[in-house]
């Protein structure tokens, strides 16, 4: 259940870094932007129809995310079974925000994932001021330039750093491969090099929008 | 019943009966006894294993490997232990090592030269048989325990480590760190563990035996308390093996875990198992201090720590309260090694315990007051600290001042630390013969529970070697003898005698749960323990035992009227567990005073301070009591009676020991 | 020193338990935590209340019987066991609170004592050598490299207690139970069962509800015998190699 915990998040951990190095087109233009959105639709084409290869992305993505949530549900429900009665004084010893939110800040993801594929992928209702229809790129930007949509971002950010920082290490030590003291700082120093480098990854076009140093037009 | 006595009450204490005689230890040379032994013992039927049973109390070393083995043989086994897991036994305390003869360091050593240094340093008390059977197996223990996967310690080319320890001349204990005991026992746990998982051992835990079931004359079973749900169980088998540790907390404070006991020896004793030599009690010199009356136990550390450390007290008794910092080096009386000029603060247990109560006894003990007297001496580290490293010291003890630290709060890297003596082991034990069998047919008794190996004084890193050779090798050889005249007739637990074992239990637990007196338990158990130690302890007069056995028949007298145990029978009730066990230890302790009163010599852990020589050292007394002290139990009101089984020595010399 | 102990009651496995207030005077900095415990049962005891129940053998940090959860903290603030904690831990005056082992694997059977079967259970499944006795091969025959004796030591030290799982956010065995893999599978004696030991292990532990490991950390930190979380690492290794292999 764990591994499959593990290998699903480490999916994700792929496909994060991915997306990310999508999202920072941005810097090189509306145009380079949208050329790339529409790269993803037609790669691998003729071999496979136009959007065969996002899809097929999409499927694996879903049965991912169905894996990591259902493995989670199901961890937690089973630790929730093995303390039915709580202590009425419980210290924790070195166990921080990042390893005890896992569950929460994985709920708080999930739920910023639907709100972030509403956005941009299904419904694409644009919160801004620009024309943007048909336009993803702009679509990026219009929305970025709005205050409240940059904060509730940011907070998913954060949410997601500190959740790939245990989970990268945890996952590591889940396969089994950080069986010394050394292999766990390496494995704990490499869960925080990813979740800096997606989090501040990510943060940068929005806070760039937002600051005007990115227009669209 | 017991027998009919061939002389009068000597002192009015007790009564002399015919002499006892091993008789299966075969005779011929000593290197072919137990071959001769094993070949001779009737064989048991793989097909007719499973139709045995067998009853084992306790699961230390000594029990735990004997259930895995008979489990193993197949055997229908039923363990019993009053911990919560079959782990806890305090064989896991252990630290120091267990010897075996395989001369890995091709130093000299052999089975014949254990066997001699065994017999040596049980001071001419032990059997040669039994002796020489323990140094025999001692190989094949290692053999076993490193298949099963204890971590010993080894050397750089992977293979087995060994050092020398308690003084002696070479180097044959296998250790693993300081822990070794809890390896050995979670060893024979887990192949205890794999035979529950089998079928072939049902296991028992918080299970108390509280009574022997004796039925025609041989064990058949036991009557224990589930000390869970408070109900008396009968448990029936075709043989009972009693593996249930020693009985040092008779002295309250000692070594021992808080709940080791004499129950079940004590059970066995009073449906005519013969109780010999109680008065043998080890003492072991470096423990740490008694800190105050709530003390509940004394810690144990390692004698290796007299290999570095110099142990003093200061001359003058008003310097006991200064910083020993402060104390100038001309104020201080590094005692052993003022008298002992050779061995100085290496001198055997027995001999530096005793100069640390006569300096205490002197008034020049430090570290706070317990009672009247201060009760501890000086360990000195800082000529170690500053001959070798911090880090050098810390490399070979640190583990060992760490635990230091950690009860008392000093930092023995600064201020020397405080040590005194504290019983620790007691040899004697229930009476066997060679194949462990005790006056009972059908008891078996194993480990520190018998008396068999040590004699007066058991030498350092062999409680561990006997535990295991008795539970692996030796009990299940014997055992067979006797199991293949079995199965025994079907018992009922209607039966007469079951049915009154029974009885006499519950009503045990009603009276206890009836008196509803004044005292606790513990106020008992902390008073019997300081009789036990002035009295019966480190040295032994005739006229101190005489007033601990007066004191203790008053003691015993107002426990039974004056006792408080709450709460329920049918419940974990904790405090009606010591009670049982305190009574209990209220009549051994008579025992061990008559036994010592009786042995008018000096030998091994027996100090009497009428048998010394000139210089106050322990002097044995060859031709009158070179024998074994077997007591049988003489009834509620009646005297013990004593049978001596005469020690007979063929191959090794008796000599009287020196130390200047 | 003085104290105020809010200490679990509870009669039996079935009845409801509550916190009850006792306070302690006179306690000497030298006593250790369950002596303190003592000198109150034997008040308690001249008052006519029945003792508080609570489990300890050897008192000397070796045997794994004593277990209390102090004020939020298995064996309470320092990293050793509730029998070698003394009283000059705490300040004067302090409010500590005294619990069981909280796991569903581990019922309460009275006040603070607690029922830990099940870990002796994960060791029936295969937390062993199946070496019967006697059958043996001399111990010089198969040498084990220094490194690998001491990394099984270091796991062997495990003493049982299950502070662990009581201090583990989701009561999990993990550590427990990765030290008895980690003890018998650095030593080539214990090769020929390490996949169906570690598979058969698993199983015990999830049947017996403890809850899965997601690597907080909270057992190391528990752990009076500072068991390091490699050994739940060397599971998982082992648990996926024996899952490839097909066992």
């Amino acid at each position: 259940m764990k591994m499959l915990m593990a290998v699903s998040g480490a999916l994700f951990v792929f496909y994060v870094l991915v997306h990310m190095y999508g999202n920072l087109k941005i810097f090189a233009g509306v145009e380079a932007f949208n050329e790339y959105a529409e790269h993803l639709r037609t790669l691998f084409t003729p071999f496979l129809p136009d959007g065969g290869f996002l899809w097929l992305f999409r499927v694996v993505l879903i049965a991912a995310l169905v894996v990591h949530a259902w493995a989670a549900f199901y961890l937690w429900s089973r630790a929730r079974g093995a303390r039915t009665t709580r202590y009425v004084a419980k210290a924790a010893a070195r166990a921080t925000l990042k390893s005890t939110m896992m569950r929460w800040g994985g709920v708080a993801i999930l739920l910023f994932l639907v709100w972030h594929l509403l956005q941009f992928t299904i419904v694409k209702f644009n919160v801004g001021s620009l024309q943007a229809e048909g336009n993803p790129g702009l679509l990026v930007i219009s929305t970025f330039q709005v205050w409240w949509v940059v904060l509730l971002y940011l907070l998913a950010l954060v949410a997601l750093g500190l959740h790939l920082y245990h989970g990268v290490w945890s996952a590591t030590q889940t396969l089994g491969w950080a069986g010394s003291a050394a292999a766990r700082r390496r494995a704990k120093t490499l869960g925080l090099i990813i979740a800096l480098v997606t989090s501040v990854g990510f943060a940068l076009p929005p806070l760039a929008i937002l600051f005007g140093l990115v227009k669209g037009i | 019943m017991p027998s009919s006595p061939t002389t009068g009450l000597v002192h009015g204490l007790y009564a002399e009966g015919a002499p006892i005689r091993d008789t299966k230890a075969p005779t011929g040379p000593i290197d072919r006894r137990w071959n001769t032994r094993k070949f001779e013992a009737s064989l048991v039927n793989p097909a007719n294993r499973r139709k045995l049973s067998v009853i084992i109390v306790g699961t230390g070393l000594a029990g735990g490997a004997a259930a895995a083995t008979l489990g193993e043989a197949g055997y229908q086994v039923k363990s019993f232990c009053y911990q919560d897991s079959p782990r806890r036994a305090h064989s896991i305390a252990a630290q120091g090592g267990i010897n075996a003869a395989k001369n890995y360091k091709e130093d000299g050593d052999s089975v014949y030269r254990l066997f001699y240094d065994t017999v040596k340093g049980g001071d001419y008390r032990s059997r040669e048989s039994n002796v020489y059977r323990l140094a025999e197996v001692s190989t094949n223990i290692i053999d076993q325990c490193v298949a099963q996967g204890v971590p010993f310690a080894r050397e750089y080319g992977g293979l087995l480590d060994n050092r020398s320890f308690g003084g002696v001349q070479v180097s044959r204990t296998f250790y693993a760190r300081g822990q070794t005991g809890q390896q050995l026992l979670i060893g024979a746990y887990q192949a205890l563990e794999r035979q529950v998982a089998a079928g072939t051992v049902e296991m028992f835990t918080r299970h108390e035996m509280l009574e022997i079931v004796v039925v025609d004359g041989k064990a058949r079973g036991i009557i224990a308390r589930d000390l869970v749900t408070g109900e008396i169980e009968t448990h029936l088998a075709d043989a009972v093996v009693l593996a249930s540790g020693g009985y040092g907390n008779v002295f309250y404070l000692s070594t021992n875990a808080v709940g080791s006991n004499v129950t079940a020896t004590w059970r066995a004793h009073r449906k005519g198992a013969h109780f010999a030599n109680p008065c043998y009690t080890q003492i072991h010199p470096t423990c740490i201090p008694v800190a105050g009356e709530h003390q509940s136990k004394l810690t144990l550390m390692s004698e290796s720590l007299r290999n570095d450390g110099r142990i003093w007290v200061p001359k003058n008794a008003a310097d006991c309260e200064k910083d020993p910092r402060l104390i100038p080096e001309e104020d201080r009386d590094y005692y052993l090694e003022r008298i002992y000029p050779s061995f100085g603060n290496l001198v055997p247990r027995d001999i530096a315990s005793r100069q640390a109560k006569n300096v205490c006894d002197e008034g020049r003990g430090v570290g706070p007051k317990v009672g009247d007297f201060r009760r501890g001496v000086y360990l000195d580290f800082t000529d170690a600290l500053k001959r070798m490293s911090a880090d050098a010291v810390a490399e070979k003890y640190g583990n060992l001042l760490d635990m230091y630290q950690r009860i008392t709060g000093e930092n023995p890297y600064e201020v020397p630390m405080r040590i005194y003596p504290a019983v620790h082991y007691t040899m004697g034990g229930l009476w066997v013969d060679y194949d462990l069998q005790s006056t009972i047919p059908g008891l078996f008794v194993t480990g520190e529970a018998n008396f068999s190996d040590h004699g007066a004084n058991r030498l350092g890193a062999s409680a561990l070697m006997q535990g295991l050779a008795d539970g692996y090798f030796v009990l299940p050889h014997t055992i067979r003898d006797y199991l293949a005249k079995g199965p025994f007739d079907k018992l009922d637990e209607s039966h007469e005698a079951v049915a009154e074992a029974r009885a006499s239990v519950d009503a045990r637990v009603q009276k206890l749960l009836t008196i509803n007196g004044d005292r606790s338990v513990d106020s008992f158990h902390k008073e019997l323990g300081s009789i036990m130690w002035e009295y019966c302890g480190m040295e032994r007069s005739e006229e101190g035992l005489l007033k601990a056995i007066d004191l203790i028949r008053g003691l015993r007298d107002e426990f039974w009227r004056n006792v408080k145990v709450l709460g329920a029978g049918d419940t974990l009730n904790q405090s009606l567990e010591k009670a049982g066990r305190v009574a209990d230890f209220l009549e051994l302790s008579e025992l061990m005073c008559i036994d010592a009163l009786h042995r008018r010599e000096s030998c091994g852990g027996h100090f009497r301070a009428e048998s010394q020589t000139e210089d106050g050292e322990a002097l044995r007394h060859d031709d009158e009591f070179a024998y074994v002290a077997a007591w049988e139990w003489g009834g509620q009101d009646g005297a013990p009676v004593l049978h001596k089984e005469d020690l007979v020595y063929e191959f090794v010399e008796l000599k009287q020991r020196s130390y200047k | 020193m003085n104290f105020t102990l809010k200490i679990w009651r509870q009669a039996g496995s079935t009845t409801k338990g509550e916190m009850v207030t006792y306070p302690v005077a006179d306690i000497s900095e030298d006593m250790s935590f369950l002596e303190m415990l003592d000198v109150l049962n034997e008040q308690l005891n001249a008052r006519g209340e029945e003792p508080i129940a609570f489990d300890s053998d050897c008192r000397e940090g070796i045997c794994g019987m004593c277990g209390l959860m102090i004020s939020g903290k298995a064996h309470g603030p320092e990293v050793t066991t509730t029998c070698q904690l003394h009283m000059r831990s705490f300040s004067d005056g302090d409010e500590i609170t005294v619990e069981p082992w909280r796991a569903d694997a581990f019922p309460v059977i009275k006040d603070l004592v607690v029922d830990r079967s099940s870990l002796d259970r994960i060791i029936q499944a295969g937390g062993f050598i199946s070496a019967n006795t006697g059958s043996a091969p001399e111990a010089h025959s198969v040498p084990v490299p220094k490194a690998k004796a001491d990394r099984s030591f270091m796991a062997a030290a495990c003493i049982g207690c299950g502070a662990c799982v009581a201090a583990c956010p989701n009561a999990s065995g993990m550590l427990f139970m990765g030290a008895k893999i980690t003890h018998l599978g650095e030593l080539p004696q214990g090769q020929p069962e390490r996949d169906a030991r570690v598979v058969s292990m698993v199983n015990q532990h999830d049947d017996e509800g403890f809850g899965g490991c997601t690597n907080i950390g909270e057992c190391s930190s528990a752990c009076p015998k500072e068991i390091p979380l490699d050994v739940i690492n060397q599971l998982n290794r082992d648990l996926r190699g024996a899952l490839m292999r097909g066992e």
